[in-house]
């Protein structure tokens, strides 16, 4: 066989991996819906986060609008405090917004749903770097079942 | 007891100097600069035999599998109500461990094999002294070509099985079984991270190509040259490679995924 033929065997070998690559890179993998350099950062305190992880999603009415870039101690109130990354086209959400930490289905993973609020001429939208005020924290089962028991025994 | 001892002792200097030959086999085929250029004909030759003519077994491997496990998977999931992580049970399967342990496997069966009897026989037939006669550099002529066409071809058979395996787990997930399809691509990309999943993939594909490559060199290059030490050496280098393959996915995996 000529050398020719060999190279376009080859060159079709390469392009099938590249393709394959591609595949994988685009339509199996999430590179980055958010991307970093087109997003802005807010910050929450939470009393309990449950089982939140960096990377979980954050959502209004279901629709992803950001993720959590990262999960702190704050050292003094002993509260965690979440960044939240949220992307700029997402940019008018008012400071009456609150947060909550939900449960995608019953053994699903945790997500943080964002309610936006109010709008009249003294609330303020929110921008980089502002805070969250009004948020919910996660329901933990046992302290559930544990209110739960306390009242029957009350009864 | 002391014959015992002697054994162990020759067994193990055996296989020191065998590891030490391999070494001085590569060294020597990729000391100075590679001649791209001027050996390209033989270079493009051993992309055809060792990429090419692997990619139909690669490609037909890589859809079954994706097949099967979509198979298998659904009925577990099913019974949680949990259809909808039928694409990251495949995509994570396939990107972590099945698409470069099975490609190696099957790249050591195809290739690896074909590499070593072609060597050996280069040995018995000694073509490899005429060549050092004619002040040819057999290793640089026979080794180098055939080295660098492994290295770089079975990460790229790797991808391909991954993404038609994908597309198999598609194919009985979604259109035979009935997961909705968006369902299945969506919380793959939820799923799966290019950093983590598809990047660490294609690090272990590398480190066992590397390996089976250069098992496969280094048994043909030292086949005692009859026709029974090829036959030897060609059972060898697949035992030899698939076990190193299996021991060094552990350690990768566990270096990668464990902490």
């Amino acid at each position: 066989m000529t050398t020719r033929k060999l190279e376009i065997l080859v060159g079709a070998f390469v392009a099938l991996a590249i393709a394959a690559l591609l595949l994988l890179a685009m339509k199996v993998a999430n590179t980055g819906v958010t991307g970093s350099d087109q997003s802005y950062k807010l910050y929450a305190k939470f009393d309990n986060i449950g089982g939140l992880k960096v990377r979980s999603p954050v959502k209004v009415g279901g629709v992803v609008v950001g993720r959590v870039a990262s999960i702190q101690l704050d050292p003094e109130a002993f509260q965690p405090v979440v960044t939240l990354e949220i992307n700029s086209s997402y940019s008018n959400f008012p400071e009456t917004s609150s947060l909550s930490i939900l449960t995608s289905g019953l053994l699903g993973e945790q997500y943080i749903g964002l309610q936006p609020g109010f709008v009249d001429e003294n609330v303020e939208i929110l921008a980089d770097g502002d805070y969250i005020e009004d948020t919910k924290a996660a329901i933990v089962l046992e302290e559930l079942i544990g209110q739960f028991l306390f009242n029957r025994g009350n009864q | 007891m002391l014959d015992k001892l002697q054994q162990l002792g020759a067994a193990t200097i055996a296989s020191v100097q065998g590891f030490g030959r391999a070494a001085l086999m590569v060294f020597g085929a990729l000391w100075g600069r590679p001649r791209f250029v001027k050996a390209w004909p033989l270079y493009i030759k051993q992309f055809y035999v060792v990429g090419v003519l692997s990619l139909l077994i690669i490609v037909v491997s890589g859809l079954f599998i994706g097949m099967v496990l979509a198979l298998q998977g659904y009925t577990v999931l099913s019974k949680f109500g949990a259809e909808q992580m039928l694409g990251p049970l495949v995509a994570l399967s396939l990107l972590r461990e099945l698409g470069p342990v099975v490609t190696a496997l099957l790249f050591a069966g195809r290739a690896g094999s074909a590499l070593t009897a072609e060597i050996g026989l280069m040995k018995a037939t000694e073509q490899l002294s005429g060549m050092e006669m004619m002040a040819v550099d057999p290793l640089r002529r026979v080794i180098a070509p055939r080295f660098w066409a492994g290295v770089v071809c079975m990460p790229l058979l790797a991808l391909i099985f991954n993404a038609v395996g994908i597309l198999g787990g598609h194919l009985v997930g979604v259109d035979w079984l009935g997961v909705d399809a968006g369902g299945y691509w969506s919380a793959m990309q939820a799923n799966v991270d290019l950093q983590e999943d598809v990047l660490n993939g294609v690090i272990k594909s590398m480190v066992f190509a590397f390996l089976v490559t250069v098992i496969a060199l280094h048994k043909g290059f030292d086949a005692v040259p009859t026709s029974e030490g090829i036959s030897q050496a060609t059972t060898q280098t697949v035992v030899t490679a698939s076990l190193a393959v299996l021991g060094f996915d552990f350690v990768l995996t566990a270096v990668m995924f464990g902490g």
